[in-house]
């Protein structure tokens, strides 16, 4: 169609499709307090969960008497490993192929560990009763530390005891779980040994926690007259929580219906399965009643999952000319006390084998030890795809390291070192396909944006005014450059307890041309409402006001593997646009039938069919569906509804360039952001606003992470960060202003050509913020210090290299 | 984060306050705006059986300025010390200090009284009242005494109010010449990592007179009269600076905790010092 009038623009301009800046939908009910949580649902008799925890993170239990809590009045009933056993619901199976205790069986091995719940008619009560609960420990031995865990003869999995081999292979000692491996160690070896320049450092990415605002929890209501559980819970992915508790619970997959309400932020945190939902419904089960879990802050920082926790210790080859030649790393990754990570299941370490970055490395060798130590356990991808944000920091931490013993600016090494554009599709070493990229053009533009060598030459007079003593103030310029891997994933290579990760859609359209689209992903604040009716807009030509888009309720929607990893965009994107492309092309049938043309003699045109060459004759899609339902169509069924599942052909593959400028204050460790670019490229872009939204919570959170986050332990195991006192949450006060900006490369194979953006912003946040902190010490000889770059680390940085006189 | 259960008592009268602490004894508490005490009884590290709201007792309220003496209702709020025109003019370190104290929606419940009252070194006031050489006016059963903000701190929540007083108001002289509150904390909310409250009087180029007092380094709130003299007669210089970051460091006792070791917390409180100094002198 040529016909470029305002009269076209304007029907473009109401469907609020693709690129369109539309307000999130969501937003309305979110900002006037009217979501519906979790923690909002209310049934009638609904009866209250609450733990006994334990205050060790290495003893056995000696015994558990609960006859006080029992007799306290209110408490209905307190279980325990001996009340479960009986169903086999004492240990469940992880997502990573271990197990876990539901409840302490025989001992305990984190603090914070599930020992036995309380049923209580109210909340309080539950609470009151917690404390009366009496347990006697016999303390163990505590390993906090993964080295020391491989080396000692203190055995955490006793339940292990004898296996040699896990789900991943062969285990070496009691507290090993796994060697995972790829690429070619020989010849990485081989090049390593042979290399004009080496760099090698180990770099330490430290256990932190998503802490979603809403903490997690759930209703389990069991009707025994239907025979039907219903479970609302705070869950990234609701069928596979359906599938988990049909397999466990033995009730049949159709009488259990799992809702995800509106959920306060997961960033992986959601993705598991915990004790508190296995207790909930097994309580339900038993009483009859609703009964509800919610955990609080403590709870959810202590207990559920963590990320991170990997030591990384790289080495890096390259010409003299800084031309890398090769890449070796080995991670010791802690895993705590089961090994309960979500990663699509052959893959141990997630997807850290990305680890060779933005970067044409001929060679590379990655190989991953996991370790059971006295800690929660968990190992999520928070905000990130699976073990990506470390493979990113890893990379661009090595990039730093290398420019350093090549006494060379790292943009410029970056540069020469670049996947090219003519590269892509471009096969890495250690085996992926990366499926589009142009790298040059990014990190060009971003440097530019920033004046890149101005700020060079600030800091370089920077670096004089403080050795004349003029200030204590040193600047650091943050450089990074990352490739994500998002989307996962193809089903033969990608599932997650064997269930493939596809993910799906299902559109009805009304009579009256508005419609309703179900997708097996769920929202948890990146506003699908909102943007996948965009997608369907474009697709379909219903304005997106008149889409309602649907998640969560297993019930209704068609099943999906859920929305962690940047997956909803590539996947269920994917399938909502080829869903409605199914719409489309019954609609085309029925437009020709009523214009009585043949079906090819019609062409689609933003919100209608018409007749090739005769624009003026023509049926709007709102013509087109009441047809649908009011006409006889000879050879074509009524209704107008599509479904479809979509199994991606390879991962889509996001990048960007982020710089940022930061005064560091040696003698108090403080320091100020002074500038924050960043540049993504996420292919074709749904919803710019969104996107800006989503930059900026990925950046607040690398900013977090790098800062001061962390979850930290004691020798004895003790948790030190168990509330938002210590576990640093950035307010308004902190947060940096950000700057955005963005090139657009759209993915080959992704139907609208959309890669995911979500989790972007941390992967490529937190090198670009501890790159920074590293660049303001460079002039004065720092090579690694590790995160968090808190006020006092920093202070001992400056300490380290004589600063203070 | 679920309390025990409680009595809730809202007196509306001093007397009947302390008639609620006579009943009850060991088993009551005070409670001002509730910000330090509630989170303890949320995480069951404070348990209080009958807690006694303060809010409805009016005359604990007020900030009265008469002539060079200001006074203080213990139930005034950090909000209230920020807003008031009369004490901004009076006292201005109070202002500068309760800027710096957690956030907005804290400091709209949060009371002088219950900040200097409770004994935790960690909060802002009672270093601040020391430096200003307050007075703290106490009522129990056998009548009202009044002690000094230099001699009311014992240990880290153990104070010279005994368990049947209630903390009632607050006095202190006005202060003339420079001022600072100086205070580094990892974000806002936060205790101080290190803080500082000093008031200096110049004569002619020199300093006349001086009063320091730290906060958060050491199981109490820290006036290091040490410090102060070694400011009186110099001209603020760096080498009456370094002096008295040097009689500082003797008086303060930090210990290690999450916001870093004790070398660190003795660096920055010299530099916190430093910069507090620097600003009241600049303001003399």
């Amino acid at each position: 169609m040529n016909d470029l009038s305002p009269e076209r623009d304007n029907r473009i301009a109401n469907l609020k499709g693709l690129g369109c800046s539309r307000k999130r939908v969501e937003d309305v009910r979110f900002t006037q307090g009217k979501g519906n949580y979790v923690d909002d649902i209310k049934m009638a008799g609904m009866l209250h969960g609450d733990f006994v925890r334990s205050p060790y993170a290495h003893a056995r239990v000696v015994s558990i008497n609960t006859d006080a809590a029992m007799a306290l009045d209110g408490v209905i009933a307190v279980l325990t490993a001996k009340d479960l056993e009986p169903l086999g619901l004492h240990w469940m199976p992880t997502l990573a192929g271990d197990k876990q205790m539901v409840l302490a069986d025989g001992k305990v091995l984190f603090q914070g560990q599930e020992v036995a719940y309380v049923v209580a008619r109210d909340r309080y009560v539950a609470a009151d009763a917690v404390e009366l609960v009496e347990v006697e420990y016999e303390e163990l031995p505590v390993l906090v530390d993964p080295f020391m865990a491989l080396e000692s003869d203190t055995v955490l999995r006793e339940d292990l005891a004898g296996q040699t081999s896990g789900a991943h292979g062969e285990r070496r000692h009691p507290n090993h779980i796994f060697l995972w491996e790829e690429g070619d160690k020989a010849a990485t070896e081989a090049v390593l040994a042979e290399a004009e320049v080496v760099a090698e450092e180990m770099i330490y990415y430290h256990r932190t926690h998503p802490c979603p605002l809403e903490t997690c929890g759930c209703v389990a209501s069991m009707d025994k007259v239907n025979g039907k559980l219903t479970l609302y819970g705070t869950f990234q992915a609701p069928h596979v929580v359906r599938t988990v508790a049909s397999l466990l619970s033995g009730i049949e997959e159709h009488n259990i219906r799992v809702v995800s309400p509106d959920i306060g932020g997961g960033f992986g945190n959601k993705v598991g399965v915990y004790p508190g939902y296995v207790c909930s419904i097994v309580a339900s089960i038993v009483t009859g009643k609703p009964v509800k879990w919610v955990e609080d802050r403590m709870e959810n920082l202590m207990a559920t999952a963590f990320a991170r926790d990997y030591w990384m210790k790289g080495r890096i080859s390259a010409t003299k000319e800084g031309k890398i030649t090769g890449l070796h790393c080995h991670v010791t990754a802690d895993h705590g006390a089961f090994d309960a990570c979500a990663d699509p299941t052959k893959f141990p370490a997630g997807f850290f084998h990305i680890c060779t970055g933005s970067y044409d490395i001929p060679v590379a060798y990655v190989g991953v030890d996991g370790v059971y130590t006295n800690k929660a356990p968990g190992g999520v991808a928070y905000r990130c795809s699976f073990r990506v944000t470390e493979a990113a920091y890893f990379i661009e931490r090595m990039i730093e390291r290398l420019a350093q013993e090549l006494n060379m600016d790292s943009a410029e090494l970056r540069r020469i070192n670049f996947i090219r554009k003519d590269q892509f599709p471009y096969h890495s070493a250690l085996g992926w396909e990366y499926d589009s990229g142009d790298y040059h053009t990014a990190w060009d533009k971003a440097l530019a944006a920033v004046g890149y060598d101005t700020l060079r030459a600030e800091q370089a007079e920077r670096v004089e005014a403080f050795r004349r003593g003029e200030t204590r103030k040193l600047m650091g310029i943050g450089l990074s450059f990352f490739t994500e891997i998002v989307g996962a994933g193809p089903v033969k290579n990608c599932d997650i307890l064997g269930m493939g990760m596809f993910d799906s859609c299902e559109i009805r359209i009304h009579p009256t041309g508005s419609a309703i689209a179900r997708l097996g992903t769920i929202s948890q604040g990146q506003g699908h409402a909102t943007t996948f009716a965009q997608i369907l807009a474009s697709e379909i030509g219903i304005p997106a006001d008149s889409i309602t888009i649907e998640e969560g309720d297993t019930d209704t929607a068609p099943y999906g593997l859920g929305t962690y990893g940047s997956r909803s965009t590539p996947v269920a994107g994917a399938a909502t646009a080829l869903a409605g492309r199914k719409i489309r092309a019954k609609a085309q049938m029925i437009a020709a039938y009523l214009l009585e043309v043949h079906d090819n003699d019609v062409e689609f045109d933003v919100d209608r069919f018409v007749i090739k060459g005769a624009p003026e004759r023509f049926k709007t899609m709102k013509e087109i569906a009441y047809a649908a339902y009011n006409q006889a169509i000879p050879g074509l069924e009524p209704g107008l509804e599509a479904v479809s599942y979509y199994d991606p052909p390879n991962m889509t593959y996001p990048f960007g360039a982020y710089i940022c400028m930061m005064d560091v204050d040696v003698d108090t460790g403080e320091t100020e952001v002074r500038q924050v670019y960043a540049l993504d490229d996420c292919g074709t872009r749904i919803n710019p606003m969104v996107i800006e939204g989503q930059v900026h919570g990925g950046l607040t959170e690398a900013f977090a992470i790098v800062m001061g986050q962390e979850i930290a332990y004691d020798e004895m195991g003790n948790c030190k960060t168990g509330t938002l006192m210590d576990f640093f949450l950035p307010t308004a006060v902190e947060t940096p202003h950000y700057t955005t900006d963005f090139t657009e490369t759209p993915s080959p194979h992704h139907p609208i050509g959309a890669k995911g953006v979500g989790e972007s912003p941390n992967v490529g946040g937190v090198p670009m913020f501890s790159n920074a902190v590293h660049d303001a010490f460079r002039a004065f000889g720092l090579k690694q210090s590790h995160m968090p770059h808190d006020h006092w680390r920093i202070w001992r940085i400056a300490e380290g290299l004589g600063l203070h006189g | 984060m679920i309390p025990a259960a409680f009595d809730y008592h809202r007196p509306d009268s001093l007397q009947d306050a302390l008639g609620l602490l006579q009943t009850h004894g060991e088993d009551a508490r005070v409670m001002a705006g509730g910000h330090s005490l509630i989170p303890m009884m949320k995480l069951r590290m404070a348990e209080v059986p009958h807690l006694i709201d303060l809010q409805a007792i009016t005359g604990l309220r007020g900030i009265t300025i008469d002539g060079a003496t200001l006074r203080l209702g213990a139930m005034v709020t950090q909000h209230e010390i920020i807003e008031h025109a009369g004490l901004s003019c009076a006292a201005p370190i109070l202002r500068e200090a309760a800027l710096q104290i957690a956030d907005p929606q804290v400091r709209y419940m949060g009371t002088i009284g219950g900040n200097v009252a409770n004994g935790d070194p960690g909060n802002d006031m009672p270093g601040l009242m020391q430096c200003l050489g307050a007075e703290f006016t106490l009522v129990g059963p056998d009548g009202t005494r009044s002690v000094a903000a230099r001699a009311f701190y014992e240990a880290a929540y153990m104070t010279a109010r005994t368990d049947d007083e209630i903390l009632t108001a607050i006095s202190f002289p006005a202060t003339t010449g420079g001022y600072a509150y100086e205070k580094q904390k990892r974000k806002i909310g936060d205790y101080a990592t290190a803080a500082a409250a000093v008031l200096l009087t110049r004569k002619g180029g020199t300093c006349a007179s001086a009063s320091i007092a730290m906060t958060n380094l050491s199981d109490v709130p820290v006036w290091s009269e040490a410090a102060a003299q070694a400011l009186v007669g110099t001209a603020c210089d760096d080498t009456a600076i370094k002096a008295a970051m040097a009689a500082m460091d003797a008086d303060i006792d930090p210990g290690e905790d999450n916001r870093g070791p004790v070398a660190f917390k003795r660096h920055v409180a010299g530099v916190i010092l430093s910069r507090a100094i620097s600003r009241a002198w600049s303001r003399t």
